[in-house]
């Protein structure tokens, strides 16, 4: 007979996963809207008012699709692959809180955190799932049979890794002012403010780590300026160039649950979470809502905006100037945890 | 409840199977991996034993044995590939010019 | 909570077919995802075993970047050949008796360790939980850098000397 605790939290984690399916869905809306108004055009305008409903008009066309195969293609991972990637998308956000703790408006006893589990070393989960991520896109590149496949999976894959390395580095020195490895305690080591007026953001301590966070998310979800792998103009579409109908919805539900992981765990651990003035700890999660969305829209905003790294430069400026930089960063951290006491 | 022998059991069992993937496979990769399958079960009995004694150390251990298997999987995967950039081959077999 | 026992022969099952499977694959493609299943089975079991920053280390580094490089080894050598070469077997006969000496080997190694009978107690004796659990990298790491210090800087002195060896043997001579 389950206890009313274990169907609150099957409650939460349908929450979240049908939250993620929706916020992919406004992504690929919000996506294709800044893009057409940086491009000084409409964009979608005709599926519902001011086009609301297109993201779901691109499901509908998706689902009624033919499911192409390539001859030569190896059936098994063919199909495996948009399954790994979208499950280690969305298994990375079950450690990631998204707000306080909240009573449901009263109808809960006991205060439900807004998190699907609270590991106590939910950073490096959330590290280890997107690591794991690597091979859906590897295994994509290799069983579609396709040279231009083949060689886009093998990028996008050494690229990830290399980028994985500056990634690890920043979270490593947010731990260090954090002392601790669980998201939760580090985004309550950001609430209150100094002089009264400042929020005790990491971001404010560490701004180098967020940019080098930031950047390596970008680099880490395959997006603009570092989407090389899947160039439109250079490979075709690079690893899902020989997929079609639903296992291409797949893979891009995907990129777009990964960017919003990026971006929740980043405003989790630079930006405070869902600390924010006016408004109670039980509705936090506005406020997480409002800061993930802000650096979402940065996403946007910088693959329309900036031109394409190639891939040469791209893992020249991995390895050769973000890595460097974030172990300078973290012995600057450390250096100042010790001697300031920060 | 769970017992130490089970772990123990189990490590053996992945062990025993890691041997004998080394022994009867006839291409490089594989008994790469097979060797990777050892150092599993080596890690389980550890992290196991750790737990029964209370302490710390072995996941420790544990953690230095990762990074020698990395170390080695790293060295080993190039010489295959130098290997196969000579014989075009990836069978032990294949390279038995010593062989007297 | 009596999860631990069905969940302990979950993960257990998955890892001892997963290896089986491993061994006896034609496609080392193959072999390489199935290792994989059974290296993520092996995190489950090591946090049954209240040791979570082992398993998350098992992801990241075994299964997150070992077996990648693995899987790109063997998707580069693989693309000129098409048929037979890079996987070839030994002939039943020899085949089967091995499989038959692996399974006597590992009936022998089993009993010999279930017959000491301090091995039978609970590994995770009720009730108490170490100190460990509840902060595992904080109790992880005042051991490592202070007791085993030396073997740290002699790790990283090792992973320099295995990089470097690497890029030399695999480098093309031109």
């Amino acid at each position: 007979m389950p206890s009313v605790t274990v169907l609150v939290h099957l409650g939460l984690v349908l929450a979240v996963f049908v939250l993620l399916l929706l916020a992919s869905a406004a992504m690929v809306y919000a996506e294709r809207k800044v893009a057409a108004l940086i491009q000084q055009r409409e964009g979608p305008n005709r599926v519902g008012p001011l086009g609301l409903l297109q993201p779901f008009a691109d499901v509908i066309k998706l689902m009624f699709k033919e499911e192409l195969r390539p001859g030569g293609a190896d059936a098994v991972l063919f199909l495996l692959a948009p399954v790994i990637s979208a499950t280690a998308a969305f298994a990375a956000f079950a450690v990631v809180p998204f707000g306080g703790e909240t009573t449901v408006f009263g109808l809960l006893e006991q205060p439900l955190k807004l998190q699907v589990a609270d590991v106590n070393v939910a950073v490096l989960v959330v590290f280890a799932i997107t690591s794991m991520s690597v091979y859906g896109i590897v295994l994509a590149g290799w069983s579609s049979n396709s040279k231009y496949s083949l060689l886009g999976g093998l990028r996008s894959a050494s690229q990830m890794i290399s980028y994985e390395l500056p990634y690890g580095l920043a979270l490593a020195s947010v731990l260090v002012l954090a002392n601790s490895l669980s998201l939760t305690t580090i985004v309550d080591a950001q609430a209150g403010y100094w002089f009264g007026f400042v929020p005790r953001w990491f971001v404010f301590l560490q701004p180098v780590g967020f940019l080098i966070f930031m950047i390596a998310g970008v680099a880490e979800t395959n997006r603009a300026p570092f989407d090389f792998p899947e160039a439109e103009q250079e490979l075709v579409a690079g690893y899902h160039t020989e997929y079609s109908s639903m296992a291409f919805a797949m893979f891009f539900l995907a990129e777009y649950i990964n960017m919003v992981t990026v971006s929740a765990v980043a405003t989790d651990l630079f930006l405070g979470g869902w600390h924010g003035p006016f408004l109670p700890a039980s509705l936090g999660w506005i406020w997480f809502l409002i800061k993930t969305s802000a650096l979402l829209f940065f996403y946007i905003w910088m693959r329309w905006t900036l031109p394409r790294y190639r891939y040469d430069q791209l893992m020249q400026f991995g390895w050769k100037f973000l890595l460097p930089l974030a172990v300078l960063n973290l012995l600057v951290t450390a250096a100042g945890v010790i001697f300031l006491g920060l | 409840m769970v017992s130490l022998n089970h772990y123990l059991a189990l490590s053996a069992i992945l062990f025993a199977i890691g041997t004998t993937g080394v022994f009867l496979r006839r291409n490089m990769i594989t008994v790469l991996l097979s060797i990777e399958i050892m150092l599993n079960a080596a890690n389980l009995m550890l992290v196991a034993f750790g737990r029964h004694f209370g302490a710390v150390d072995g996941q420790i251990i544990v953690f230095f044995v990762v990074t020698v298997a990395a170390a080695e999987a790293a060295v080993g995967l190039a010489i295959v590939i130098a290997l196969f950039r000579l014989r075009e081959s990836l069978d032990p077999d294949a390279f038995t010019s010593l062989k007297w | 909570m009596g999860f631990d026992l069905p969940l302990f022969y979950l993960f257990a099952a998955v890892a001892v077919a997963a290896s089986l499977l491993v061994i006896g694959q034609r496609s080392p493609i193959y072999s390489v995802m199935l290792l994989i299943a059974s290296f993520v089975a092996l995190a489950g079991l090591y946090v049954l075993l209240d040791a979570p920053f082992v398993a998350v280390i098992q992801i990241i580094i075994y299964a997150g970047a070992i077996l990648v490089l693995f899987l790109f080894v063997v998707m580069l050598l693989n693309a000129p050949k098409e048929s037979g070469g890079p996987w070839q077997r030994l002939a039943a006969g020899p085949r089967r008796l091995g499989a038959a000496l692996g399974a006597v080997f590992a009936v022998e190694l089993v009993w010999a360790l279930w017959r000491v009978a301090a091995l039978r107690e609970p590994v995770a004796p009720a009730g108490m939980l170490p100190a460990e659990a509840i902060e595992p990298v904080r109790s992880i790491g005042q051991v490592l850098y202070t007791d085993y210090a030396f073997a740290f800087e002699v790790t990283s002195l090792l992973i320099l000397v295995a990089m470097v060896g690497a890029v030399v043997l695999a480098k093309r001579h031109v």
